[in-house]
Formats: C-alpha cells, sequence, structure tokens
C-alpha cells in the first residue's frame, strides 16, 4: 500500500471519474485513491439530468458508477463533504467536516456552476439552477405544487430545462437575452426554426428581454425586464451559462482566471496539482460540454501514467440539444464570416435545414436542423478541415432530400474510416467496435456500452451503433439488440440450417440437437437453448421431447417474472369480454393474495402484478380460468371492438370473431409474442394497424393486415388480402400463423419477419397457393392438438408445485 | 427444519431432499437468514447460490430461475452470466454473488451456514 502513489481526486462528477477510468486501465496498481464529492450520491450522468426531468429516465437509470464500482477498486469515496483548502506546500487536502488526506497528485474537478444573475431577488426560495440532482428534484416537486414556471436562458441548457418542466405539466417561458436561441451554437435561420418548433409544442419564448428583477416577497412571484414589463412566475430556473467552480484554487493560491488555468498536459500552476473538465481554462477557453473533458481527462491520465501523448490543444466542440424529437446539432464555425461561404439547403417542408460552413473550400462547420444523420460527418469533417469532395456535397445535398433512400444512407457508417470517433462522449473509435464485434463476439448495443462506454452519456451515437452490428454482423444481426436470431457464440449454423438438420436428422430434444450438430458449448446458452426447444417442436409437435429447462423462466413458470422476483398473473378473458361474476372471483383472488397491484393491459385483460412465486398455483387453481399466455411467445390477445352487437356503426360481429379466434389459436408456440385484432368496422376502435393480424370489418365481409406493430419499432400493418366469409378468414389466419411458425426465426416479430421475406411470398403462400393454405392449416391443427392449459397442469400436480414453485414443506 | 453439528463445527440447515431438485432448474430455497438460489447440474454437482441479483442495488431480482448451462448460470432477469461454482460474473457484466457449500447426505440437501 504505502508505495502507491497517493491520488486526491476533488470532485465526483463526469470528468474527474472518467479520468479515473482511464488511469485505472493504464495502471490498475499504480495510485492509492481518495475522492472527494460534494453531492450526496455517486457519480452519475449529468448530461441526462434533462431526461430524469423529461420522465424518459428515472435517478437510478443515470447513475454511471454505482458505490459497489469504488469498493470493488478499493477507491475511498467521500461524499455529502467538500475539500475546503489545499494546502500545495504540505500536499495535503482539508473537508468542510475537518478531514484531512495528503496527496502525491491531486486532480481538481470541480466542475461548474450556474450563472446566477446578480438581479434584486435572485436569492427567494422558488429560484434555482439546473445543474444538479437537488435542482431536478426540487423542479419535480415544484410542478406538482405550482403551474408557472419561467426559464431565463435560452441556450442549451435553458431549452432542456424548459422542456422538462413542460413535460411534468407546467405552463413554461423561456426569457432569452438576445435575440435568437441558442445564439452561440445556431445560425439566425437555424434558430428561428428551433422557436417555431417549440412555440409549436406549446413552449412559451420571449428573446430580447432582460431580466432586471425577480418579484417576489416570501417566495418567487414573477420577473420584471429592463423595459418595464412583468411575467408571472412561480418558479423559475436561471440557466443563463455556467461559471467554473474555481475559488478553491484561488482561495489555495492556484493560479486562475475565468478558470483554473492549465497547461496542454492539464497541470495547474501548483506542483502536482492538476485540473481537468468545467473547472479549467484551457489556452483562454472554458468549455461546458462533455467530451472535451473527456479529451482532457484522456491526456491527463496517460500523463500521469507515463504513457506517451501529445498533449491536449483544445476541441472542435459540436452540440446535440436533447429533446426527444428534436434534431438540432452544430459543430465547429457555424456563423458566416467574411472570409467563409457556406452550402445551405433549406427544406421548409419537411422542415429541415443544413448548412456546412467553407473556409478556402474546407469545412470548417456547420448547423444540422430537423435531421442530424449527417451530425458524425459534419463532426469528422470539421476537425479535419477537410476539402469539400463532391461526394461530400453529395451526402449533404442528396441526403435526406429525396424518400426511400433511408435504409441505404443509413448513419453514414460505413464510409468512416477506423480511426473515427462514433461515441465523442466516451472517444470510441470505429476500429474498436467493429473489432470487438469480430473478435470478442460482441452482438448487441448493450454489450458494447458495457465493453467500451460507447452509447453510456448522452446516448446519441446509438443508431450508428445499431448501423455498425447490421454491417458487421449481416443478416444475422436481429436490430432489436436482443439475441443474434437462430444463431449464438455456440454454433456456427444460421437458423434455417439449424431447422433443416432438425428436419433431416429427425432431433426431437435440445441436448440431442446440440450433441449432434456440434455445438462448442455442450449444454449451449440462454440463447440458443429456448431457440432450438421452439424449432423441435414447431417440427415435431407430436414427438418433439418438451425441455422446461430450455425454456426462458416466463415460459417455464407461465407467469412474467417481474424486477423483484415476483411474478404477474393474467388469465384468459376471451375477446377481452368479461362478466360481473368473473371480475368478482378476479377481485376476491386478489384480496386474498395481498396482489399490491391490478392493471389492465394494453391487450383489454387484467393484470395481477406482484403475485409472489409459491403462490401462484393456488392463485391459479382458485381462478379456475385458463392461462392468458401474457408472458408467451404465442397468441396473447385479440383485442375486439364492440362491433355490430352494441355499436351503431358496427358492421361485423367483432367480439363474437374475436373470441373464436381466441380460443381457436391460443397456447400455440410462435417465434415471438403474437397479438390479435378484430374490428367491426374501418374505424378501427381495437387498433388493427399495430397488431401482428389485424382485423377490419365491412359491410361486405373482412380485411385482413398483417406485420403490424407498436412496440419498439413502429410500423404499420399491410393489407394481406380481403375475403367474404368468416370461414375463409379462419383458414387464412391459420394460414398466416403457420406460415410464420414455420419460416420465422425464433424472437422475430412478424413485422420484422414480413419485411424480411416480404409481403408479396406470404400472400402467394397463405392467399394465392390454396392446396399449400390446406396443408399449412392441416399442420396447424395438428400443433393445437397437442396443446393443454399450463396452470392446469400444475395445479394438478403436487411434483411439479413442489420442484417449480418452491412449494414448501411444514 | 433440522439442524446439526457437523465435522469442523459448520452448522448444516436442511433444505430439502435430494429429489426435489430437478435438475438443470433452480429453487429458492430459505437457510436461516438468507434465500439461496440452489441449482443440479446435470452432472449432479449442486451449487446454492445468494438470490439476489450480483448488482442487487439496480436490480433486485432473483437468480433461481435462470437457465443452467454446464457450470454456468444465466440470470433469468438481465441475461448476465455468472460461474455457479465460485459465483463470479462472466465479461462483459462483472461482479460476484455470495456462494453457499452444500453437503448431500442420505437424500438430503444441506446448507452449511458461518
Amino acid at each position: 500500500m504505502t508505495n502507491k502513489t497517493k491520488l486526491v481526486l476533488i470532485g465526483n462528477g463526469m470528468a474527474g471519474v472518467q479520468t479515473l477510468e482511464h488511469i485505472i486501465k493504464l495502471a490498475p496498481e499504480k495510485f492509492d485513491v481518495t475522492i472527494f464529492g460534494k453531492e450526496p450520491h455517486p457519480n452519475y450522468n449529468r448530461i441526462q439530468l434533462s431526461y430524469v426531468l423529461e420522465g424518459s429516465k428515472t435517478m437510478e437509470d443515470i447513475i454511471l458508477n454505482d458505490y459497489a464500482w469504488y469498493e470493488e477498486r478499493g477507491i475511498r469515496l467521500v461524499v455529502g463533504d467538500e475539500v475546503v483548502a489545499i494546502d500545495t506546500e504540505r500536499k495535503t487536502v482539508r473537508t468542510a467536516a475537518g478531514l484531512e488526506a495528503s496527496y502525491d497528485v491531486a486532480i481538481l474537478a470541480t466542475g461548474s456552476k450556474p450563472f446566477r444573475l446578480p438581479i434584486p431577488g435572485a436569492e427567494l426560495p422558488g429560484v434555482i439552477g439546473f445543474r444538479e440532482i437537488a435542482d431536478c428534484e426540487a423542479m419535480m416537486d415544484a410542478a406538482k405544487r405550482y403551474r408557472s414556471a419561467a426559464v431565463i436562458g435560452g441556450g442549451l441548457l435553458g431549452l432542456e430545462a424548459a422542456r422538462g418542466l413542460q413535460q411534468l405539466g407546467m405552463d413554461v417561458t423561456v426569457v432569452h437575452l438576445m435575440d435568437r436561441l441558442m445564439e452561440r451554437q445556431l445560425d439566425a435561420p437555424a434558430a428561428g426554426m428551433l422557436r417555431r418548433e417549440l412555440e409549436r409544442r406549446g413552449l412559451n419564448v420571449m428573446t430580447g428581454r432582460k431580466t432586471e428583477a425577480v418579484l417576489g416577497e416570501e417566495r418567487v412571484a414573477g420577473l420584471r425586464f429592463a423595459d418595464g414589463s412583468t411575467l408571472a412566475a412561480d418558479l423559475v430556473v436561471m440557466a443563463a451559462g455556467i461559471v467554473p467552480n474555481a475559488e478553491l484554487a484561488k482561495a489555495s493560491g492556484i493560479e486562475t482566471g475565468r478558470g483554473i488555468r492549465v497547461d496542454d498536459f492539464l497541470r495547474t500552476s501548483a506542483e502536482g496539482v492538476y485540473a481537468v473538465g468545467e473547472c479549467v481554462e484551457h489556452r483562454g477557453v472554458t468549455y461546458g460540454l462533455v467530451a472535451p473533458l473527456y479529451e482532457q481527462g484522456a491526456v491527463l491520465a496517460k500523463h500521469l501514467c507515463g504513457a506517451e501523448t501529445e498533449g491536449y490543444i483544445g476541441s472542435v466542440t459540436s452540440t446535440k440539444l436533447k429533446i426527444s424529437g428534436m434534431d438540432v446539432f452544430s459543430a465547429g464555425e457555424f456563423l458566416d464570416a467574411e472570409d467563409t461561404e457556406s452550402i445551405v439547403v433549406k427544406d421548409p417542408f419537411k422542415n429541415t435545414y443544413k448548412k456546412v460552413v467553407l473556409r478556402d473550400g474546407r469545412v470548417v462547420g456547420g448547423v444540422l436542423f430537423g435531421d442530424a444523420s449527417l451530425s458524425t460527418q459534419l463532426t469528422k469533417w470539421s476537425k479535419a478541415q477537410a476539402a469539400l469532395t463532391p461526394e461530400m456535397h453529395g451526402e449533404l445535398v442528396g441526403g435526406g432530400g429525396c424518400c426511400g433512400g433511408g435504409a441505404a444512407k443509413g448513419t453514414g457508417v460505413a464510409a468512416m474510416a477506423d480511426d473515427d470517433i462514433v461515441c465523442g462522449c466516451a472517444g470510441v473509435t470505429k476500429g474498436t467496435i467493429v473489432g470487438g464485434i469480430r473478435e470478442q463476439g460482441w452482438a448487441s448495443v448493450e454489450q458494447i456500452k458495457a465493453c467500451t462506454n460507447a452509447t453510456r452519456s448522452c446516448g446519441g451515437c446509438k443508431p450508428m451503433v445499431e448501423e455498425l452490428l447490421k454491417l458487421t454482423l449481416g443478416a444475422s444481426y436481429d436490430g432489436a439488440g436482443a439475441a443474434p436470431a437462430g444463431i449464438c457464440g455456440c454454433t456456427t449454423m444460421g437458423r434455417d440450417e439449424i431447422v433443416a438438420a432438425i428436419r433431416e436428422k429427425r432431433l426431437t430434444h435440445v441436448r440431442e440437437a446440440m450433441a449432434v450438430l456440434g455445438w462448442s458449448q455442450p449444454e449451449g446458452c440462454s440463447k440458443c437453448r429456448p431457440a432450438l426447444n421452439y424449432y423441435i417442436g414447431m417440427l415435431w409437435p407430436e414427438d418433439a421431447d418438451d425441455d422446461d429447462a430450455s425454456r426462458f423462466v416466463n415460459e417455464r413458470l407461465h407467469a412474467n417474472i417481474q424486477k423483484d422476483g415476483t411474478f404477474s398473473v393474467i388469465p384468459r378473458i376471451y375477446g377481452g369480454v368479461t362478466t360481473a361474476k368473473e371480475l368478482k372471483k378476479i377481485a376476491e383472488v386478489a384480496e386474498k393474495y395481498e396482489v399490491p397491484m391490478v392493471k389492465f393491459t394494453g391487450g383489454q385483460r387484467l393484470d395481477l402484478l406482484g403475485v409472489k412465486k409459491e403462490d401462484l398455483p393456488a392463485v391459479w387453481a382458485e381462478l379456475d380460468m385458463p392461462s392468458g399466455y401474457g408472458y408467451g411467445k404465442s397468441l396473447r390477445t385479440v383485442k375486439t371492438c364492440v362491433g355490430s352487437t352494441f355499436c351503431r356503426f358496427g358492421t361485423q360481429d367483432s367480439m363474437g370473431m374475436g373470441i373464436a379466434l381466441e380460443k381457436k389459436f391460443e397456447r400455440l408456440n410462435m417465434p415471438a409474442k403474437f397479438k390479435m385484432a378484430v374490428n367491426g368496422c374501418p374505424r378501427n376502435c381495437a387498433e388493427s394497424g399495430t397488431k401482428d393480424l389485424g382485423i377490419v370489418g365491412n359491410d361486405g365481409g373482412w380485411e385482413i393486415y398483417v406485420g403490424g406493430n407498436g412496440g419498439i419499432k413502429l410500423r404499420g400493418a399491410d393489407l394481406l388480402c380481403k375475403v367474404k366469409t368468416d370461414e375463409e378468414l379462419i383458414e387464412i389466419s391459420g394460414a398466416f400463423i403457420q406460415y410464420y411458425r414455420e419460416t420465422g426465426k425464433y424472437l422475430e416479430r412478424t413485422s420484422d419477419w414480413v419485411e424480411r421475406i416480404g409481403l408479396d411470398a406470404v400472400r402467394a403462400a397463405v392467399v394465392d397457393d390454396v392446396e399449400g393454405r390446406k396443408a399449412l392449416n392441416e399442420r396447424v391443427e395438428q400443433a393445437l392438438a397437442q396443446l393443454e392449459d399450463p396452470w392446469k397442469r400444475v395445479v394438478d400436480s403436487e411434483t411439479l408445485q413442489e420442484t417449480l414453485f418452491d412449494k414448501v414443506h411444514s | 427444519m433440522l439442524a446439526k453439528e457437523e465435522g469442523g463445527g459448520a452448522l448444516l440447515v436442511e433444505i430439502g431432499e435430494l429429489s426435489a431438485f430437478p435438475e438443470r432448474m433452480g429453487r429458492r430455497v430459505r437457510a436461516k437468514d438468507t434465500e439461496l438460489a440452489v441449482f443440479r447440474l446435470s452432472d449432479g454437482r449442486m451449487f446454492a447460490l445468494e438470490n439476489r441479483h450480483p448488482n442487487a442495488k439496480k436490480h433486485p431480482g432473483s437468480l433461481a430461475e435462470g437457465i443452467v448451462s454446464g457450470e454456468f448460470l444465466y440470470d433469468p432477469l438481465y441475461d448476465w452470466k455468472i460461474r455457479l461454482t465460485d459465483g463470479v460474473v462472466q465479461a462483459p457484466d462483472e461482479g460476484r454473488v455470495r456462494t453457499f457449500p452444500l453437503v448431500v447426505k442420505d437424500g438430503k440437501v444441506y446448507a452449511a451456514g458461518e
């Protein structure tokens, strides 16, 4: 221990901890580390506070390093205490609570604080900044009690705060000193488009307003402007810029300007003391964005560990506004100057704007609004000051301008060089990611995130990482990031090869299949075993030896596991049509077993959430209803509208048909979950357009839609065909389901499947080929004949209850 | 539940009949104050983990319902890969789950406490 270098990190935020992560990677044993953090939290992702405010993420989601991370690395972490003095002679630091620590190396990563306008009333309760978790909490709390908010500052931070408050239900006005929003990142046309878009979303925007005073007695009541006008507000957020936290350094005799002055190796004026992040001033510049901080951190880590580095020379910054559904991006020099020229593409129809600024024919920066798919290229070109080529010009002018080219264009990762940065936050290159996919077998965004930190900070590079996965893995990448469909690291065989082999060799058990087909890991993994079990069951409905141990927990236990280890129970309610008696029974069971939550599902069913595992068999026995398969890769629900039974517009008996279809096809194993809907008229109240199989009734019969999805990837269903009679409808539904079962990859939803094999191929097999359709129906009938209700099976078997449901003996 | 002294002084707690532990499918079992996830591999060996996710602060979870392959467990909620012999989480994730020694004697399974 004693021969280690003592490192004290002052500040437990993103810049400091990222630097430390680099250091640990380069020299895991070199330093004995102590961290002091003022906020009472582990290191979290400050950039994503706006997501927390907006509600799309929780505080927990944005923790970057939990307490265990520090513990496992032997790092001493002191939170909720602040370093108040550095003795650069004795090389010690002292905290507010009186702790002392000596250092060989000290890193100041004290960050910045919101700039508080020096105006009367600025200290009133209800006036806050937007910087820390505590600010976020204050805003969420205010939103519950108050109606109106004013945000001073129409920059990145201010707009994100404003949008978040709006999302929390407040009436929000952004007050900006300048005559246009985000003037430090956007030129006038883009700023104008941004303003119109924000106003369209209900945000009030005031520009050219100088705030002179905060009004109010005991609490903030409003603002007064230089022109004498006022604005009422119950909450005021000051987001008019940030100020580096340099007081500690200054008080300790370290040289400061606007921030703590550092050289190219992040050295301050005091020997052994370094600084990194928003608190520093480097070559006269301070930064308030994440990428430069990470670049500084990487240089500092190398310097401290004795690795070679050319030093930090400053950053070309790029900015992305993190408001859901709004693409706003700028990089480098984005304003026109006397010695620059620009290429501008403005499309008022699609509401997009692109501008690339050139000096002597070289790219020095630009702005993107409405379509930021060129953001990587623009950053790259600006950094390299690349000379504009006809190809680049084509990408700029052509990209996004025409329709249908979307898939081919993607995010442009194919054209990137190996050392181009994909994740600007963590500094991860294309080469690193592609290398990992090829050599380490990374197969999902999550895995790449865990191994490289790419996508972990702002998440803006996720589409590019996905593109790289697609590009490198080709057809075996399934897009949802769940599993490479049909294959895994245990085999080199693809889905079709495996299915053909199971058929030819008549394999009827998962273990047998893995042995015969030469699996590299003899007992497979969580990806291939459930897939094999499905393929075997699909091919040999009568002879397959279903392997419970190869099913995911939900399908093995016939209930949906929740994050706390309890389960949810959804009984079958055919067509979503129930009775008072049935509801009473469900209510009684919920009470008796103290079910903490009863909820309607999106598919018109009742969900009992929080059931203990050992209670499941008894709950099922007392419900005495069939399993609703809310957990299964099988028919989930048939959603129905009221139809001709009650509705004055209804032309068909949608409830009757929905119930018939649900009864017919329930319990059938499928490649993935399968949702249906039946509507009595084209008003489509049961939403056929987002179902795997959606049926719409009209006066003359039924329309059948397929491949819709309302989940991860929104896709409207395609019209497969129209039929006149109920019999035809059932026959085509059966053929469609069986064709999907036989040709789908395990875990592939019909939305992806239809796109992969083509609607025409599906129509040919299911509609046009009458003989084939009959054969498909015979095979689906054969599979249906084998099925029984899984809940009943468990209720009838003491052994199953004991082995699978941990029934406890007295 | 029985508790008896074994050689070496470790306290053994009976957690059930051997036949109640199916191959490759875990069970939740209480041993004194700890909930265990007990697994029987296809080669007959048995292991017990503390039935909490290795990153329990973030994911409360349960491990007993995972998929067992050889001497590895794939966690049922987040698909982390955990070695049953020593509880070590495999890359790209990291961490470690507490393990508990098991003893099989006369058709009964016992967990050793501290």
